[in-house]
C-alpha cells in the first residue's frame, strides 16, 4: 500500500505550521500599524466644523497670538475655546456679512454656543494639563503642528501614548525657551542666545545642548516623575 | 475559584499549610485532623478542618465524643476569657469564634461574595456570552466617537473651565447651619468642604453636608408641583391659595369672630421645622401680626426640645448653651453623644480633639464620662463609658451631684454607678472650672436642668460653660406644639395649613395620628423636596429648592448668622420658604434673593439689629394678576442711597465670607434660677434637687430607646444613596435599621445564634450578610416588626430603634428600607419608655453589616498587632503602645530593589486617639472619587465599594468593651504585595510613592485584591456606576475617572489633588507648601485625625507624627513598609476607677 501522503506533504505541512506563525505575527503587527495609522487616530484628517475656521489666516496671515482666543492655556488644564464674543470683536467690523460667519452671528444673536467638533480628543482617563506644559517650555507647534499653515485645522500628532512617553521619557528633546512657546516657527533658521537677542548667522538652535540646560533650569522633572501612571491617568 | 484558592496559598501559606498555626497552646482543643463526624460537611468541603481548627469544637458531635465535656467547656470559656481580658476583637463572632467568621475572615472575599448571582447562573452565561465577547473584543478597536466643544457665547467673569470655583454657603440641618464652601466646576456643585471661618465648622463638615450634594442630584428630587397629584402651575397654586388667605385675613379684622364658626380657632396655621432663618423668623412673624388669628407650629422629629425645657426649667426661661470643650479637662456627658450628633457637634469635636491630642510639647489630656443608654461615637471614646438604661441616667446623674457635696442620697440602683458617682465626683471637684456636664439631647428636662445646675455648681458657668439667648427665632416645645395641632385639626379648627419642609404624616408621634387628622383640614399645602407621604395628603404639593439652590440663612449652635446663597438655579424650579411665605403675604412674585437681602439692608439701616416687626398694611394689595411688571421685585437699586455703598460692602463681605459678622449670641449671665448664687463653695450643701421632680423608678423590663439615625438623620435622607449605605458608627449596618439589643439580653430573648455561650448575629452564606431574627415590638399597643441586631457595649434590657426608616414614598432608594420606627413612638415618651413587649416571629431578615467584612486576617489573631492602646500612664512607661511579645522582626531585607524618593514622598498619619468614627470621611471620600452605591444585596455580599471603611475593635467584656476606631485605607506599601501580583501593570508604583491605579489598563483578575493584606482593594463586580441618568452626570467629579464594570479601584491618597497641587507649585517654581494638598478624608475630618504631606520633608507635620513613638505601621510585621501609618490610642482613666 503506497503511502497516503506522498514526500511533499512534509512541505506544506511545514510551510503551514510556520506560515501559521508568520500569519499570526503580521496580523499582530498589522493590528499594531492600523492603530498607529492615520486611519485609526485621525491624524492629519481636518474634521469637519460649523464654520471654516481657518488658522491659517488668522495665526499665519494675521499673526493674531494663540492665547488670543485660548485665553486659559497658560492658567488651566483645558486651553480654553473661545467664547462667541471673541469672534464678534472683530467680526462686528469685519466680514461682518460674510455667509460664512452666520452661524457665529447667529450663536451671538440666540445665544446658542457654536457646535465645533474636537479635534484634538485623548481619552477621557487621560488627564492633560496644557498650563504645565507651556509654563514648561513645551511649545505649541510641539504637539500641534504648524497651525499656521493649516486652512482647517486637523491634528498631526497620533496622540498614542507611545507618543506621549517619547517625549515625557525625553523632555530635553523637545523642550525650547519658554518666551519661544507661542512662535509657530521653531526651531528658528537663526538663532542667537546672546541677551540682546541680535540674529547672528553663524548660529543655528542646538537642542543637544539647549535640551538639557533648559530642562535644568526649568526644573522639569525626573523621568520616573513623569512617567508614573497618575501623572496622567487618575 | 480553584485558581484564585491556589494563588491564596502561595500568598499567604500560613494558614493553609500545616494548619497548626492558629492553634491556641492553652487551650485542650482536640486534635484538628480528627474526622470529622459531621459526614455532611466533610464531604461537601474537606478541607474545612484542617483550615480552621477551632471548627472541630463547634460541631456538636465531637462533643459528644469528647470524653470530658466539662474540661473542654471551662477550656474554652478560659479561652474566652483570655481573649476579652487581653486582646482587641472585632465583632461578637470573632469574639466567640464562629466558624463562620473564620470563613469570612481568610477568605479574599468570603465564600460565594464572588459568584455570579443571576438565575442564569455564570457558567451559562458564559457559554451562551462565548461568541460574543470574542467579537466584542474587536469592538475596542473602534475610533471614539467625535467629541464637540461648546463654548460660551459670553464668558462669565471667574469662570475658567476647568478651574473650580469655591463659594461659601451654609446647610441647615433640624434649622441649625453648619458653614459650607461649595466646590463649583462650571456651575455644577459637586463637592462640600468645610468653611474655616464658619464656628461651626472651622473647616470640617458631616456626613450630611458632605452626602448633600447628592441630594441636590437626587432624580427622585419633586419635579413638580402637584394640586391632587396633577401637574400644575405656581400661578395656579396662586390663584387657588390667594382667596383663602384673603379670607383668613378678613376674618382676623372682624371685630366680632364669635360668631363665625370658622372664628377665634385661628383657621391658619403655619407648620415648620425648627427655624434660625432671621428672614424667615421675620416673613414668619409679620405674617402673624397681619392674621392674628394665625398660628405658628414647629416640630422637628429629632428636635432639641428637652434642651429647650431644660434650660427653661433652670433658668426660668429659653437659653442656648455653648460649650468650650477646649477649656475642659473633665467632660461628664449623660447620654449625650455631642461628638457626633446635634448642632455644633463638628465644632464640639475639633476642639475636644485639640484639648485631647498628646504632641510633644502637650502631655495632658482632657477625661470624658460617658454614661450612655446607647452605643455612640461620644461614649466609644471615653476613657470610662457606663451603659445604663435611659431611665437610669438620671439616678446616675442625682447620685454624681449627690458625691459632689451634697451627701444626698442618690437613686441610683447600680452598685457600680455608686463607685462611678464617687470618682466623677472627685474629678469634678478637683477640675472645678474646667470642667463641664452635658446631657443628651433624648434625656429629658430634668436631666439637662441638673447639669445646668452641676455647671453652676463647678463654677464652669462663665467659662466652660456659656449662655445666650436662644438661637432658634421662636423656641418651644415642638411635641405639644405638634399636639396642640393634631387636636385643632381633629376639632375642625384649621382651615389652611401651611407645612414648611418636614414629613409630619411620616415622622409625627404616632399617637397624634397625624395622617388621619389632616384629612380635616380644608386646605393643606405641603413645601417638600420630595413629594412624600405628607404631600401625598395634602391638595398642594410645592417642590422646594435644595439648600444649594437657595438664597436664605441661617443661624449656628452659637446664633451665628451663615447668608446661604446659592450654587445653581433650581433644577426643577423649586421654590423657597421665602417664596411661599411671601406668596401669603401678597408678593407673590418676590424671588428669595431680594426677600433675603432687603431682610439684611433693614438689618443694616438699623445697626445690626433685627428690623421691628409690622402688620402688612391691610391697603397693601398688590394685584397678583398683573404680575411680571407690575409686581417688581425690590433690587439693590432701590435700597436707601445713603445705606448702598456700606451695605453693599457688607454684604458681599458677608456673602464671601459666609458667615455675616458680629452675630453670635451675646452671653448672657444666666445662673440656674438664683439657687446656686450664694453657694459658690462645696462647703455648703447645695440646693436639693426636690425642685425638680424625681423621675419614675425605672421599672424592669425591656425599654425602647429611639434615636435619630446616625445616617439618614429622621429620615430626611433616606433617598440619599451615600447615607444608606455609610456604615453606621459601630453597628455598622447599612440600608436599614434594627432593634440593637446587649448580647445578654439576646441570650435571654433566644435571638441571634449562640456560639460558645454567647449570643452573636447570625452570618449567613452569601458573603458577609447577617440573618437576624426578626421580632415584633409591641410597645403602648402598638406593634411594629424589626430584625434583632446584637451590639457589644449596648445596656441589657434596653433596646435601641432608629427612626427614619420603613418609607412608603422617599424614593427609589429609601423606600422599604427598614422599618418605621415613629409607627410605636408616642408623644409621651418621644424617646424612651419602659414596657417594650417582644414577640419572636420566627422569621428571618437578611441585614447588611459591614462590621465582619474585610476583616483584617493576621497569622495568629491573638498576636495581632493591628491597634495599639493604652492609658496615659501605661504611655509613659511604653512610649510605643507596642504588645510585649515582640513580633518577629523581619529586618529591612527585601527582595525588591532599593529605591530612593528624591523629590515628594506622600504619606500620611492617622490618630486613632482622636478618631470619632464619625465617617465624614467616608462620604467625603465617596464625593471626590466618584465611588458608586452598590445596594443592600451587594454590600451583604461583601462588595460595597468604599475605598475607605471604618473598622471598630473592642477589647474586654461584650457588656463594656473599650471600642477603638480605625479609617483603613489603601496603606500605599512601598512594598506593595499587590503590584508583584498584576499580569497587566495596572497596579504600579509610583515615584512618589503612591500605588497607583491605572483604571484602563485594569482587566479584573481581581489577584491585587486577593494579595493585599490591608483588604484595602474594591472590585466592581458589576456595573455599579450610573451612567445614564441625567442629574448624576453633573454631580461627578470631572478630575477623578468614572470607573465601569470588571475595573479593581481604591485609595489614591485623592491623586488629583496632589497632581494638582504640583503644576500649580511648579509654575510658580517652588515646592508644594505642606498643607497645601489635603486628601478629601483630611478635609472632612472634624477632629483632624488624619493628616496627609510629603514625609520628605522633615518639618511637615506628617513627618513630626511619625516621628511620635507611638507611630506605628499596620501589619507591619509584613515589611510591606505602608505609607499610611497609625498613631496608638491613648486613653486617660481615671486611676479611682482603673483597678477596680
Amino acid at each position: 500500500m503506497s503511502q497516503i501522503f506522498r514526500r511533499s506533504t512534509n512541505y506544506i505541512s511545514k510551510f503551514t505550521i510556520y506560515g501559521a506563525i508568520f500569519l499570526v505575527g503580521i496580523i499582530l503587527w498589522l493590528l499594531l500599524e492600523f492603530n498607529r495609522s492615520s486611519y485609526y487616530t485621525q491624524a492629519f484628517f481636518p474634521r469637519e466644523q460649523p464654520v471654516q475656521f481657518s488658522h491659517k489666516h488668522h495665526v499665519g496671515d494675521d499673526g493674531i497670538d494663540c492665547r488670543y482666543c485660548h485665553t486659559t492655556v497658560e492658567k488651566t488644564a483645558f486651553a480654553g475655546i473661545p467664547p462667541t464674543r471673541t469672534c464678534m470683536n472683530c467680526h462686528t467690523q469685519i466680514w461682518a456679512d460674510s455667509p460664512y460667519l452666520e452661524p457665529v452671528r447667529e450663536s451671538w444673536r440666540t445665544g446658542k454656543s457654536i457646535r465645533w467638533t474636537r479635534v484634538h480628543d485623548l481619552p477621557d482617563f487621560v488627564y492633560f494639563n496644557h498650563s504645565i506644559h507651556v509654563n514648561r517650555g513645551v511649545g505649541c507647534s510641539t504637539c500641534h503642528g504648524r497651525v499656521d499653515l493649516m486652512p482647517l485645522t486637523y491634528q498631526v500628532a497620533s496622540l498614542n501614548m507611545e507618543w506621549c512617553m517619547a517625549c515625557h521619557r525625553n523632555p530635553e528633546q523637545f523642550i525650547r525657551p519658554k518666551k519661544e512657546v507661542f512662535t509657530m516657527d521653531w526651531p528658528p533658521a537663526v538663532w542667537n542666545q546672546s541677551e540682546d537677542n541680535t540674529p547672528n548667522k553663524d548660529e543655528k538652535w542646538n537642542q543637544e545642548i539647549e535640551g538639557p540646560r533648559l530642562s535644568k533650569e526649568y526644573a522639569i522633572k525626573s523621568t520616573e516623575a513623569m512617567t508614573s501612571c497618575s501623572t496622567c491617568h487618575r | 475559584m480553584g485558581e484564585l484558592v491556589q494563588l491564596r496559598r502561595i500568598a499567604k501559606p500560613s494558614f493553609e499549610d500545616g494548619g497548626q498555626a492558629p492553634l491556641d497552646p492553652q487551650s485542650s482543643i482536640p486534635d484538628p485532623r480528627t474526622p470529622n463526624p459531621d459526614p455532611q460537611s466533610s464531604t461537601l468541603d474537606p478541607r474545612s478542618s484542617i483550615l480552621n481548627p477551632q471548627s472541630s469544637i463547634l460541631n456538636p458531635p465531637s462533643s459528644i465524643l469528647d470524653p470530658q465535656p466539662a474540661s473542654r467547656i471551662a477550656a474554652i470559656s478560659a479561652r474566652l476569657e483570655a481573649k476579652r481580658g487581653k486582646h482587641y476583637w472585632r465583632s461578637l463572632e470573632e469574639l466567640a469564634d464562629s466558624e463562620e467568621f473564620q470563613e469570612v475572615l481568610h477568605r479574599e472575599f468570603p465564600e460565594n461574595a464572588t459568584e455570579w448571582n443571576d438565575p442564569a447562573g455564570r457558567r451559562k452565561f458564559l457559554k451562551l456570552m462565548g461568541a460574543s465577547l470574542a467579537l466584542a473584543g474587536f469592538a475596542a478597536c473602534t475610533r471614539q466617537p467625535a467629541e464637540q466643544i461648546l463654548p460660551y457665547v459670553r464668558q462669565p467673569e471667574e469662570i475658567v473651565p476647568g478651574r473650580p470655583l469655591f463659594f461659601a454657603t451654609a446647610m441647615p440641618l433640624a434649622g441649625y447651619a453648619i458653614g459650607l464652601l461649595a466646590e463649583s466646576h462650571e456651575g455644577r456643585p459637586t463637592k462640600i468642604e468645610g468653611n474655616k471661618d464658619h464656628p461651626a465648622s472651622l473647616g470640617a463638615t458631616d456626613v450630611y453636608s458632605q452626602a448633600s450634594v447628592l441630594g441636590l442630584y437626587d432624580p427622585d428630587r419633586s419635579q413638580s408641583l402637584t394640586n391632587l397629584g396633577e401637574i400644575s402651575t405656581w400661578s395656579a397654586f396662586l390663584g387657588a391659595i390667594r382667596p383663602q388667605v384673603e379670607a383668613q385675613r378678613a376674618l382676623a379684622s372682624q371685630p366680632s369672630p364669635a360668631s363665625q364658626p370658622l372664628a377665634g380657632g385661628g383657621g391658619l396655621r403655619i407648620l415648620t421645622e425648627t427655624v434660625t432663618s432671621p428672614t424667615l423668623e421675620y416673613q414668619i412673624k409679620t405674617l402673624l401680626a397681619t392674621i392674628p388669628t394665625a398660628k405658628w407650629h414647629q416640630y422637628d422629629p429629632a428636635g432639641r426640645d428637652n434642651v429647650r425645657e431644660g434650660a427653661k426649667l433652670a433658668f426660668g426661661q429659653y437659653a442656648n448653651t455653648v460649650y468650650h470643650f477646649d477649656k475642659a479637662d473633665v467632660v461628664l456627658s449623660l447620654d449625650s453623644d455631642f461628638l457626633a450628633s446635634g448642632p455644633g457637634s463638628v465644632r464640639y469635636a475639633r476642639d475636644f480633639a485639640n484639648k485631647r491630642r498628646l504632641s510633644e510639647e502637650k502631655h495632658e489630656m482632657n477625661r470624658l464620662y460617658v454614661v450612655e443608654s446607647c452605643v455612640t461615637s461620644t461614649g466609644s471614646i471615653a476613657d470610662h463609658r457606663l451603659p445604663v438604661r435611659a431611665s437610669e441616667v438620671e439616678g446616675v446623674a442625682r447620685e454624681i451631684f449627690g458625691k459632689l457635696g451634697t451627701g444626698q442620697p442618690g437613686a441610683s440602683n447600680k452598685p457600680e454607678g455608686e463607685k462611678w458617682a464617687e470618682a466623677i465626683a472627685n474629678d469634678l471637684d478637683k477640675h472645678r472650672g474646667s470642667s463641664i456636664v452635658v446631657a443628651g439631647d433624648s434625656q429629658p428636662a430634668n436631666v439637662h436642668s441638673i447639669a445646668h445646675v452641676m455647671n453652676g455648681a463647678l463654677g464652669n458657668i462663665g467659662k466652660t460653660v456659656i449662655y445666650t439667648d436662644p438661637v432658634e427665632a421662636n423656641p418651644v416645645d415642638g411635641n405639644s406644639s405638634l399636639r396642640e395641632l393634631a387636636n385643632d385639626m381633629e376639632a375642625g379648627k384649621v382651615d389652611l395649613l401651611l407645612i414648611v419642609g418636614g414629613n409630619p404624616v411620616y415622622d409625627a408621634h404616632a399617637d397624634l395620628d397625624f395622617g388621619e387628622r389632616i384629612r380635616k383640614v380644608k386646605l393643606r399645602i405641603h413645601l417638600s423636596l420630595y413629594n412624600d407621604e405628607t404631600s401625598e395628603l395634602c391638595q398642594w404639593h410645592v417642590p422646594e429648592a435644595h439648600y444649594l439652590e437657595s438664597w436664605s440663612d441661617a443661624r449656628a449652635f452659637d446664633g451665628t448668622v451663615s447668608i446661604i446663597q446659592p450654587l445653581i438655579a433650581p433644577l426643577y424650579s423649586g421654590k423657597t420658604a421665602h417664596e411661599v411665605l411671601a406668596a401669603f403675604m401678597n408678593e407673590p412674585e418676590r424671588a428669595s434673593y431680594d426677600i433675603v437681602r432687603d431682610y439684611w439692608m433693614k438689618r443694616y439701616a438699623a445697626g445690626g439689629q433685627p428690623p421691628p416687626i409690622k402688620a402688612q398694611a391691610a391697603t397693601a394689595q398688590k394685584t397678583a394678576s398683573g404680575s411680571g411688571s407690575s409686581a417688581q421685585p425690590a433690587t439693590s437699586g432701590q435700597a436707601p442711597q445713603s445705606a448702598t455703598g456700606g451695605f453693599e460692602a457688607f454684604w458681599r463681605k458677608s456673602l464671601h465670607d459666609g458667615v455675616v459678622g458680629k452675630t453670635a449670641a451675646p452671653i448672657k449671665p444666666f445662673a440656674p434660677t438664683g439657687i446656686l448664687n450664694s453657694r459658690s463653695a462645696f462647703s455648703t450643701p447645695l440646693p436639693d434637687l426636690t425642685q425638680f421632680t424625681q423621675p419614675p423608678p425605672s421599672k424592669p423590663g425591656l425599654e425602647i430607646v429611639f434615636r435619630a439615625d446616625p445616617t439618614v438623620f429622621d429620615g430626611r435622607f433616606a433617598n440619599n444613596g451615600w447615607l444608606q449605605e455609610l456604615p453606621k458608627p459601630l453597628s455598622k449596618l447599612t440600608w436599614d435599621n434594627a432593634a440593637i439589643i446587649s448580647p445578654a439580653t439576646a441570650s435571654r430573648l433566644g435571638v441571634g445564634k449562640d456560639v460558645n455561650g454567647l449570643a452573636t448575629n447570625k452570618i449567613g452564606n452569601i458573603g458577609g450578610d447577617i440573618i437576624a431574627d426578626e421580632v415584633e415590638l409591641e410597645y403602648q399597643g402598638r406593634k411594629v416588626r424589626a430584625p434583632v441586631y446584637i451590639l457589644p457595649g449596648q445596656p441589657d434590657d434596653s433596646v435601641t430603634v432608629h427612626l427614619g426608616y420603613g418609607r412608603t414614598k422617599a424614593g427609589r432608594v429609601g423606600n422599604d428600607a427598614g422599618f418605621n420606627a415613629y409607627a410605636i413612638r408616642t408623644s409621651d415618651a418621644p424617646w424612651f419608655g419602659s414596657g417594650l413587649q417582644i414577640t419572636k416571629t420566627g422569621t428571618t431578615y437578611t441585614l447588611a453589616a459591614t462590621q465582619i467584612h474585610h476583616a483584617i486576617d493576621t497569622e495568629d489573631l491573638k498576636a495581632r498587632d493591628i491597634v495599639r492602646s493604652g492609658s496615659l500612664a501605661e504611655l509613659k512607661k511604653n512610649p510605643t503602645l507596642a504588645p510585649e511579645h515582640t513580633r518577629e522582626e523581619h529586618g529591612a531585607g527585601s527582595l525588591f530593589p532599593k529605591w530612593e524618593y528624591k523629590d515628594y514622598a506622600w504619606g500620611m498619619s492617622i490618630d486613632m486617639s482622636s478618631c470619632i468614627g464619625c465617617s465624614a470621611c467616608v462620604v467625603a471620600c465617596q464625593a471626590e472619587n466618584n465611588i458608586p452605591v452598590v445596594g443592600k444585596e451587594q454590600v451583604a455580599r461583601s462588595r460595597e465599594m468604599h475605598w475607605l471603611r471604618i473598622d471598630s475593635y473592642y477589647k474586654g467584656s461584650e457588656n463594656n468593651p473599650e471600642t477603638y476606631f480605625q479609617p483603613v485605607l489603601c496603606q500605599q506599601c512601598e512594598d506593595a504585595p499587590c503590584e508583584l501580583v498584576c499580569p497587566v501593570a495596572a497596579t504600579v508604583h509610583s515615584s512618589e510613592g503612591l500605588n497607583d491605579m491605572v483604571y484602563n489598563r485594569c482587566v479584573g483578575t481581581r489577584y491585587c485584591s486577593n494579595n493585599c493584606p490591608y483588604k484595602v482593594r474594591r472590585f466592581n463586580f458589576l456595573l455599579y456606576q450610573d451612567f445614564y441618568t441625567a442629574s448624576l452626570k453633573m454631580m461627578r467629579n470631572p478630575d477623578v475617572s468614572v470607573r465601569s464594570r470588571g475595573v479593581m479601584e481604591k485609595c489614591t491618597y485623592c491623586v488629583q489633588r496632589i497632581q494638582k497641587a504640583k503644576i500649580e507649585s511648579q509654575k510658580e517654581d517652588r515646592q508644594v507648601r505642606d498643607g497645601e494638598i489635603a486628601t478629601a478624608c483630611e478635609a472632612a475630618c472634624p477632629t483632624q485625625a488624619i493628616v496627609f504631606g510629603n514625609i520628605n520633608d522633615p518639618a511637615s507635620r506628617v513627618s513630626k507624627l511619625k516621628k511620635e513613638e507611638r507611630n506605628y505601621s499596620l501589619l507591619g510585621e509584613l515589611n510591606t513598609k505602608p505609607r499610611t501609618t497609625y498613631l496608638g490610642v491613648v486613653r486617660n482613666p481615671n486611676p479611682e476607677l482603673e483597678h477596680a
